[in-house]
């Protein structure tokens, strides 16, 4: 009888401690089926303990992707993209529709709903010096090339947007700038 | 009598310096009445807007520092270099060399004209107008002391008083009533008589015997059945992160949209973490908090000079020198641990909740813009998965394709709008496989 007091005691003690540490995570039933067998995705333990997202091989064409971007960042290659580079989509609404939905979430903190360097960032002055477009001679080629590559204070968005949707915030930045150009 | 002469030396201590502060608030204002306040608003607004995405006055950034550049060079010159400076170069070999300080061309200016030149000149000369210390900002300090409250140590020396205090008074009435003669050894005797009556007549009562058992086993199958449920469980999992990212500082107040750093969730199963070269499109310009900044961490308050050492963490992993401005090109990945993982044996994909369904992400991830310690807010269980499956309805908008199907369906069930459930979401082969 006493045995079992103690027993009850023990696992009334056992369940609320575990409860309280919020830094561990709750004991698991046979774990092999939580764990995966391939590689996660940011695992730390790839192929031969490197980390698992490492870049492609070089010169690699991913299915259904295009060549990699080529022109280097320097001053020639911006002058070269500005004159040289056009845009592979063809100008339509829906284009256009997710240009502005991809511009909403990657360019408007800085460069503001209108393209006039107002968004919310300079506005609360975390960033200062935020051109509108109207002031900057840019062509299709430049704002790609900007994307890739960023300018000044500006990073490269290359890893967090697609070959397209680049293309679709080129296309929806432009008539931003025709628009301030009124 | 001798606190109070205490409280008023202390009061006359303050008092003189509080004059002593005033004093020297007046001089350096009067010390900056010599600046054309004007002017140099005019020019740091100008400067603000047009070159401070690649200049400070006092470090380099992407150009070189401004601060006193009119010792350095000429005024003719640096009003033709502002206002085109790859013209300017072809025909100043200054100019030309100037240009080499860094891989990027400067833009040119030609909108600018010369009084706008000299007022940003002007503001790089005399530079930031201190303001003087006012009264009301020593009030602000003690306000911040206060706030602090008692240390930790007094809390735990003031409890432990109260205990022992307790412990006095309960000895002491034990004492008193001894002395009083009260029997009351007799009357303890008499009550445990009484429980072990009862007792014996429990134990011989088999009725009573039968529901204390199923009681007793009722409450054990509780407690197990609730142990049961939560393994594999990890709602309220907040494991403590390497770096101290606040998701209630960068999702919160600055407003920064969830899939700009967690870009994969549109396009991909997972939504990933961000490496750090996405940190640094803001970071590369941002090496320290803003004045203020607090996060709970921990169960700690980090401030501005904790969380600079966070962002300098960030550098750390990029690899990026903020002293010289550069990539160094030594990597360290940052090993964040991962908070929201369903089991192998469960697909889930994000792309499909995110692009396709438009689910916002607080609907699963909870108010993520107002925690600064991310924590997994739901218990990511089938019921809990189930249930949002049985109550949403397909959005139907500018989804002709599988516009007849949805029509079928709605005519099939009698409703107007097809849930989730409806269209198959409770197939364990969709998730199961």
């Amino acid at each position: 009888m006493k045995k079992f007091k103690l027993i009850i005691a023990l696992i009334a003690i056992t369940t609320l401690s575990s409860c309280n540490d919020k830094t561990t995570r709750q004991a698991q039933y046979m774990p092999d089926m939580y764990e995966s067998v391939p590689y996660d995705a940011d695992g730390a333990n790839g192929l031969k303990g490197a980390p698992v997202n490492s870049k492609p091989v070089a010169g690699t064409i991913p299915r259904g992707g295009v060549p990699a971007y080529d022109i280097p960042d320097t001053i020639d290659g911006y002058e070269k993209a500005k004159t040289a580079l056009k845009s592979p989509l063809e100008k339509n609404e829906k284009n256009l529709e997710n240009g502005k939905k991809m511009y909403t979430i990657y360019c408007v903190s800085c460069h503001g709903k209108k393209g006039d360097g107002q968004g919310y960032l300079a506005t609360s002055e975390k960033f200062a010096g935020i051109p509108n477009y109207k002031d900057r001679d840019i062509t299709e080629g430049s704002i790609y090339h900007v994307l890739m590559h960023g300018k000044n204070l500006m990073g490269s968005h290359s890893g967090q947007l697609t070959y397209k949707e680049r293309w679709q915030i080129v296309q929806y930045v432009e008539v931003l700038r025709n628009d301030l150009l009124k | 009598m001798k606190s109070v002469t205490l409280q008023s030396r202390l009061t006359s201590v303050l008092l003189k310096s509080l004059t002593i502060l005033l004093f020297f608030a007046f001089s350096v204002s009067s010390y900056s009445q010599d600046v054309d306040e004007a002017r140099q608003k005019a020019g740091k607004k100008l400067f603000k807007s047009l070159c401070a995405s690649c200049h400070k006055l006092d470090k380099k950034l992407v150009g070189p520092a401004l601060g006193g550049v009119e010792e350095r060079r000429e005024n003719s010159w640096l009003k033709s270099w502002i206002k085109n400076n790859a013209e300017f170069q072809k025909v100043n070999a200054e100019a030309a060399e100037a240009a080499q300080y860094s891989a990027t061309a400067m833009n040119a200016f030609p909108q600018l004209n010369d009084a706008q030149i000299d007022d940003i000149l002007y503001y790089t000369t005399v530079g930031e107008i201190k303001k003087a210390p006012a009264a009301g900002e020593v009030m602000v300090g003690n306000q911040v002391l206060e706030k602090n409250g008692a240390p930790d140590w007094l809390v735990y020396l003031l409890a432990a008083a109260i205990v022992v205090a307790f412990l006095m008074i309960a000895s002491l009435l034990k004492q008193v009533s001894e002395l009083k003669g009260t029997k009351k050894p007799e009357v303890q005797s008499n009550l445990r008589r009484d429980l072990q009556e009862l007792w014996v007549g429990v134990k011989n009562n088999t009725f009573l015997k039968v529901l204390t058992t199923i009681f007793l086993l009722l409450i054990g199958a509780y407690v197990v059945f609730g142990m049961l449920f939560t393994v594999g469980v990890d709602q309220g999992y907040q494991p403590i992160q390497p770096i101290a990212f606040s998701h209630k500082i960068h999702a919160g107040e600055n407003k920064v949209d969830c899939q700009y750093c967690h870009s994969s969730a549109k396009h991909s199963k997972h939504s990933g973490i961000p490496s750090v070269n996405v940190c640094m499109n803001c970071h590369k310009a941002i090496s320290e908090v803003a004045e203020g900044t607090e996060i709970e961490w921990n169960g700690q308050i980090y401030g501005k000079e904790q969380l600079d050492k966070e962002i300098a963490k960030v550098y750390d992993a990029a690899g990026w020198d903020p002293d010289e401005l550069a990539y160094t090109g030594e990597e360290k990945p940052v090993k964040w641990i991962r908070i929201h993982n369903l089991p192998d044996f469960a697909y889930y994909n994000h792309a499909q909740h995110v692009t396709v369904a438009g689910v916002k992400c607080q609907k699963c991830h909870g108010p993520v813009e107002e925690m600064d310690e991310m924590y997994q807010y739901s218990p990511l269980t089938m019921g809990w998965c189930i249930d949002c499956h049985r109550e949403t309805n397909v959005d139907l908008k500018s989804n002709d394709y599988y516009a007849k199907i949805h029509d079928e369906l709605a005519k099939k069930y009698g409703v107007e709008k097809v849930t989730i459930s409806q269209l198959g979401g409770l197939e364990c082969g969709k998730c199961h496989y």
